[in-house]
């Protein structure tokens, strides 16, 4: 009677704990769950997948657990009491056969996958794809536009429909950049590139962080990555090109000083050698960010 | 009875022991590769290396083994005496090898060429120092040896301290082979 | 002289002095204690020094209690602060705090609770259960726990006299080089861990030896019990990866103190190397903690169901296929960092068939509780607890092994509840019911049920409080080790939930400490008077009286097959050891303070390495140096039990238990 009681206190505490977590997040926006875009969309469904093929094995073992615990309880005297039963070859070959089978299933949909959704994958799409350069700072996102000349600080904003390409470096210790409602994250390394791509297929404002940790002001190291329509985007560009704020060596070093919750900054027109530069330095001799050698005279 | 379990159970264990070291290596020697083109401006394994000076070296360490040996056997027909002259000489080579390691380092360094050069210095003198040290510290332990040799004798004690003293010493050679091979022959080659 | 120790170095921070001012007061309390009821000698001659594997173990895990009470407290502060600071509000915690504190509690977490519950299991159970007198090596078993100790005591230095590392447990560079954490906490992080990680490799060592070597005579290894095999696996894995966690942690520091580029940024140094290296040990790591946690349910299930364990061989071969899969699986820990898909591809799916022999094993023990007769002690209830965490817990970990879901997922909060649920749901019930089903082998007399079962239902209820919200939160976008967050994220409300149910699990612990001292009241009501503490015991450590004498065996025992003691018991052989004349001298180790005196130069080399005195980490080296010269002179490391004095002993142990 008391394990009876004990079982439903149990499911109740389960149930209640559920409900709780899903009144909470109602309004919030679930991310990962909520995709805005193709790669994003893939990685749900892969979710989706993994959770469903796992429960072919995950749901029996939580039933089987609690009815064969239940049913050969040492106060229930009418179960059989089968004190040598310690192999059976036909049950054991069928439960190494189980997962194995289930391994093999998810293992070819993880190969298949991974290639898909390798962010050094470019996306198929009849649109041209967007170049954005993107480097990591203490702590803010610089991005660069080289195609359009200009640049911008923690914010981010591409046309929808069109796949971007973000080359991204970092200037600071390891971070990574990711965007939950376009989909994969992809680290920022000193002294190297790589790369990501993604696509928002609508418009809509998104969050952007890091989900590295690397430092004293990595909380506040947040950007919005904002998806609009081509005509919206090229008017944007257009109205920042107009800015007279210039990203050249100097403003550069200034920017790379620590500092974090940095508000949107952009610049109309950016030293577009630049990301090499930051590359470079740290994998070479003799290269360095031109303004540092001033102030070091 | 006992006795003859417990000592069988120390060498064992200090087998174990060797083998744990041998990770540690192969983890320096993954560093070393992967370092090994980092030279940022730097010189590189074939402008570094003296072939003829490192082949000393190694001709001096293998002949530590070879000694070591020697002292082994005579350990085991019980001269005393033997054995302590051939653990010394062993000794004698052991820190004639680690002098000229040193020397070696010396040289580099006093050339602008120290560990905080490049990637693939750090990886250099750190796999070679490693090895060094423990090439040290075998020597060190030769010395204890010889005291307790000298004031107790060839008890079974000693003689199984004296045999694993003796993988030691063979196992720092076949690290040295290593490090000869692929530091510094493949360095200089390639 | 002094290096770069200053008076400044005193952190003024109002958390830190009480936590000082609680440290004096805890260790006043114990020496006054001691030096008043005049225990201190018997404290040094019987504990401190002591060489008894059992006495060791006890030490080790009143060590790996404190800490975790100190692991506890971090998480409380670090879900207080993500509970409060959002929005305007900044919370009670400075970055530079919050930062430090989650380093310290996941350093800890592994390294000083869990790690020392481990080898304190070891220590108790593994030489009884093999029908062995000690370890293999019993004064390294000593010098083990010292350097250990040492490990433990420097973090908890680093906490009120100087700070410690913010750079995460497992200190990526370059953020852990000297360019960006220029301070002494990642010199603390390095140097306890290299004192610790020696400590653990000296212990892995030990107890390999003691399986291979020292089982009793008729103990095949495939009639061993299923706890030694997975402790096997567990120390065959630290032997292999300890050196590579000492050789990555000395090129950091040689980064750091002579300016070498091994993991900097520039001149050639490749973090991304460190990061392969640190999950080349990191990983396996894991497993070194979950393997014995599975060993001690593949005890504890058979025992209290009383059927012996289902599918012995397939049991064998999980562990070693687990053992071995181990550790070509590391890089499933940065799928971020860029590798080809290829390469991706193979360390997921890897990953992915460790799945296979956890399931397996599940199955079999499942199949052990079937057509059994079950009886609901507390290691029972850790038992179920685990197999309802444990299986959510595996699900989440093969999502995070395919790479195209891990990459919305890394570093999220999801990551962190997926780990959370293996360690707590799997390593922390494991051990918990582990030492709930050895304590009255050790102690003479069983822990109080009902306070244990108490515990058991906050532990749980707590952990699915406290680490479901962390999976919803992951799947929002809420990294982890964020001191702050904006208010329009609408993540507050589940990291007030989640801050809940820490709160249930702190109360968990509290019924923990109420079950140990009511225990200790009732111990003359909970004795265990036959030495089969449970009644229904089916290995050789019960066939010896409770509390386990200090040679553990008159007679060493001869094995005929699996379950030895069950089957003595069936075949009516109970106490025939006991009852033979045949006694013999017993050779026993000499306790020896040179294991105390090793911990202590470590923890000055140490100490003084963190804070640049040179001549005082000479001293520190020379000591530990001298210690083992000192030692290997040596000659009465042994003593005699006289068979006599064995007879006299056991039948009085006799008239105690009749």
């Amino acid at each position: 009677m008391k394990n009876k009681l004990t079982f439903i206190f149990v499911i109740a505490i389960i149930i209640a704990l559920w409900a709780v977590l899903f009144i909470l997040s109602q309004g919030v926006d679930v991310s990962v769950l909520n995709p805005k875009g193709w790669v994003a969309l893939q990685e749900k469904n892969l979710i989706i997948t993994a959770v469903l093929l796992m429960s072919i094995v995950v749901v029996p073992v939580y039933i089987l657990t609690f009815l064969i615990a239940w049913k050969y309880r040492a106060s229930n005297a009418s179960a059989v009491y089968d004190p040598d039963h310690d192999h059976d070859l036909r049950v054991e070959i069928f439960w190494w056969a189980v997962p194995i089978t289930i391994i093999l299933i998810l293992g070819t949909i993880t190969w298949k996958t991974t290639h898909e959704l390798d962010p050094f994958r470019h996306l198929d799409s009849n649109a041209r794809p967007l170049t954005v350069y993107v480097v990591a700072l203490n702590w803010k996102w610089l991005f660069i536009y080289p195609e359009q000349g200009i640049a911008t600080v923690n914010f981010v904003e591409f046309p929808e429909n069109r796949p971007i390409d973000f080359w991204i470096t970092a200037d600071t210790p390891m971070n990574s950049f990711w965007i939950p409602s376009l989909g994969s994250q992809i680290y920022a390394m000193a002294g190297m590139t790589t790369q990501l791509h993604l696509i928002a297929d609508q418009v809509g404002t998104f969050n952007g962080l890091s989900a590295n940790f690397s430092g004293e002001g990595f909380s506040g190291m947040k950007f919005v990555a904002q998806s609009v329509s081509q005509s919206d985007f090229d008017q944007w560009v257009h109205s920042v090109q107009e800015l007279p704020t210039i990203l050249d060596a100097d403003e550069y070093v200034r920017l790379a000083a620590p500092s974090s919750n940095v508000p949107t900054m952009y610049f109309g027109s950016a030293d577009m050698g630049l990301y090499n530069t930051v590359v470079l330095k740290y994998m070479t001799p003799n290269v360095s960010i031109p303004a540092m050698d001033h102030d070091a005279h | 009875m006992t006795q003859d379990l417990s000592e069988n159970k120390t060498v064992f264990g200090f087998w174990i022991y060797i083998l744990s070291d041998c990770f540690l290596f192969a983890t320096l020697f993954a560093t070393y590769a992967v370092l090994h083109g980092s030279t940022f401006g730097g010189p590189g394994a074939d402008t570094l290396f003296s072939l003829p000076f490192v082949l000393a070296e190694t001709l001096i360490l293998l002949t530590s083994s070879f000694t070591a040996g020697l002292a082994m056997l005579a350990g085991h027909q019980g001269k005393r005496i033997h054995v302590l002259v051939w653990i010394g000489i062993t000794l004698l080579l052991g820190l004639t090898f680690v002098g000229l390691e040193l020397r070696e380092f010396a040289a580099f360094i006093a050339e602008g060429n120290s560990w905080t050069r490049s990637g693939f210095l750090s990886g250099f003198f750190t796999l070679v120092g490693t090895h060094g040290a423990h090439v040290a510290a075998g020597s060190l332990w030769m010395i204890v040896l010889m005291v307790q040799i000298t004031k107790k004798g060839l008890t079974d004690t000693l003689m199984n301290r004296l045999m694993r003293w003796n993988l030691f010493w063979h196992f720092l050679d076949v690290v040295w082979i290593f490090i000869f091979t692929f530091v510094y022959l493949l360095g200089i080659a390639l | 002289m002094f290096g770069k120790l200053t008076l400044d170095a005193f952190p003024q921070n109002p958390i830190v002095m009480s936590a000082l001012i609680f440290m004096i007061v805890i260790g006043v309390a114990i020496a006054g204690a001691l030096f008043y009821f005049k225990r201190w000698r018997w404290f040094w001659d019987e504990w401190l020094t002591s060489l008894d594997a059992k006495r060791i173990g006890v030490m080790y895990i009143a060590v790996g209690f404190v800490m975790l009470l100190r692991g506890a407290i971090d998480a409380a502060m670090m879900r207080g602060q993500q509970a409060i600071s959002v929005g305007d509000s900044y919370g009670y915690l400075t970055p530079d705090h919050f930062d430090q504190v989650f380093t310290a509690h996941g350093v800890i977490m592994i390294f000083f609770v869990a790690m020392p519950l481990m080898f304190g299991l070891f220590n108790l159970v593994v030489p009884l259960q093999i029908g062995a007198r000690d370890v293999a090596f019993p004064f390294l078993n000593s010098v083990s726990f010292w350097l250990f100790a040492a490990g433990a005591i420097l973090i908890n230095i680093s906490l009120v006299y100087g700070e410690f590392a913010k750079i995460g447990w497992l200190g990526y560079p370059p953020l852990s080089e000297l360019q960006y954490s220029p301070g002494v906490g990642v010199d603390y992080y390095i140097w306890l861990l290299q004192i610790a990680g020696l400590g653990s490799l000296f212990g892995a060592i030990n107890f390999f030896v003691t399986i291979i070597k020292m089982r009793a005579p008729g103990m095949t290894l495939m009639r061993m019990p299923m706890f030694e095999w997975t402790t096997l696996a567990s120390v065959v894995l630290m032997i292999v990866i300890f050196p590579i966690l000492t050789a990555t942690l000395a090129m950091l520091s040689l980064d750091r103190l002579l300016g070498m580029h091994f993991f900097t940024s520039d001149s050639g140094g490749n973090a991304m190397m460190y990061v392969n290296l640190i999950w080349a040990w990191g990983h396996p790591e894991v497993y070194v903690l979950i393997l014995p946690a599975f060993g001690a349910f593949s005890e504890i299930v058979p025992t209290f169901a009383r059927k012996p364990l289902f599918g012995y061989a397939s049991m064998v071969a999980a562990s070693i296929v687990i053992c071995f899969f181990s550790f070509i699986v590391w890089l499933h820990h940065f799928f971020t960092m860029g590798a080809g898909a290829n390469v991706n591809a193979f360390f997921g799916i890897a990953t992915m068939v460790i799945a296979i022999p956890t399931g397996v094993k599940v199955f079999n023990w499942l199949a052990t509780m079937y057509r059994g007769r079950i009886t609901f002690t507390s290691p029972m209830y850790w038992f179920l607890g685990f197999v309802a965490t444990f299986t959510l817990g595996g699900m989440t970990g093969v999502m995070l092994a395919v790479p195209g879901i891990d990459f919305q997922v890394h570093n999220s909060l999801f990551l962190v509840a997926h780990f959370h649920n293996m360690v707590i749901g799997g390593v922390v019930f494991g051990y918990l019911a582990a030492l709930s089903f050895w304590f009255p082998k050790i102690f003479g007399f069983r822990l109080n049920e009902k306070w244990g079962i108490r515990a058991f239902w906050c532990w749980i209820v707590g952990f699915f409080v406290a680490f479901m919200p962390l999976y919803v939160l992951g799947f929002m976008g809420a990294t982890r080790r964020l001191d702050h967050y904006d208010a329009s994220t609408g993540w507050q409300p589940l990291f007030i939930v989640a801050g809940i149910g820490v709160a249930i699990i702190a109360l968990g612990i509290v019924c923990q400490a109420i079950q140990l001292i009511v225990s200790i009241k009732e111990r003359k009501q909970n004795a265990d008077t036959t030495g089969d503490a449970w009644n229904d015991g089916r290995t050789l450590e019960w066939s010896t009286s409770s509390p386990a004498p200090f040679y553990n065996y008159a007679v060493i025992p001869t094995v005929h097959g699996r379950d030895a003691f069950w089957a003595m018991k069936q075949s009516g052989n109970i106490g025939q050891a006991r009852l033979a004349q045949e006694y013999t001298d017993i050779e026993l180790p000499r306790n020896t303070p040179m294991g105390v005196y090793i911990g202590a130069f470590a923890l000055v080399f140490g100490f003084s390495l963190v804070w640049h005195i040179w001549w005082l980490a000479l001293i520190g080296a020379l000591g530990i140096v001298a210690c083992i010269i000192a030692r290997s002179f040596d000659e009465h490391t042994e003593y005699i039990l006289p068979a006599a004095e064995v007879a006299r002993m056991e039948a009085a142990r006799g008239a105690q238990t009749i």
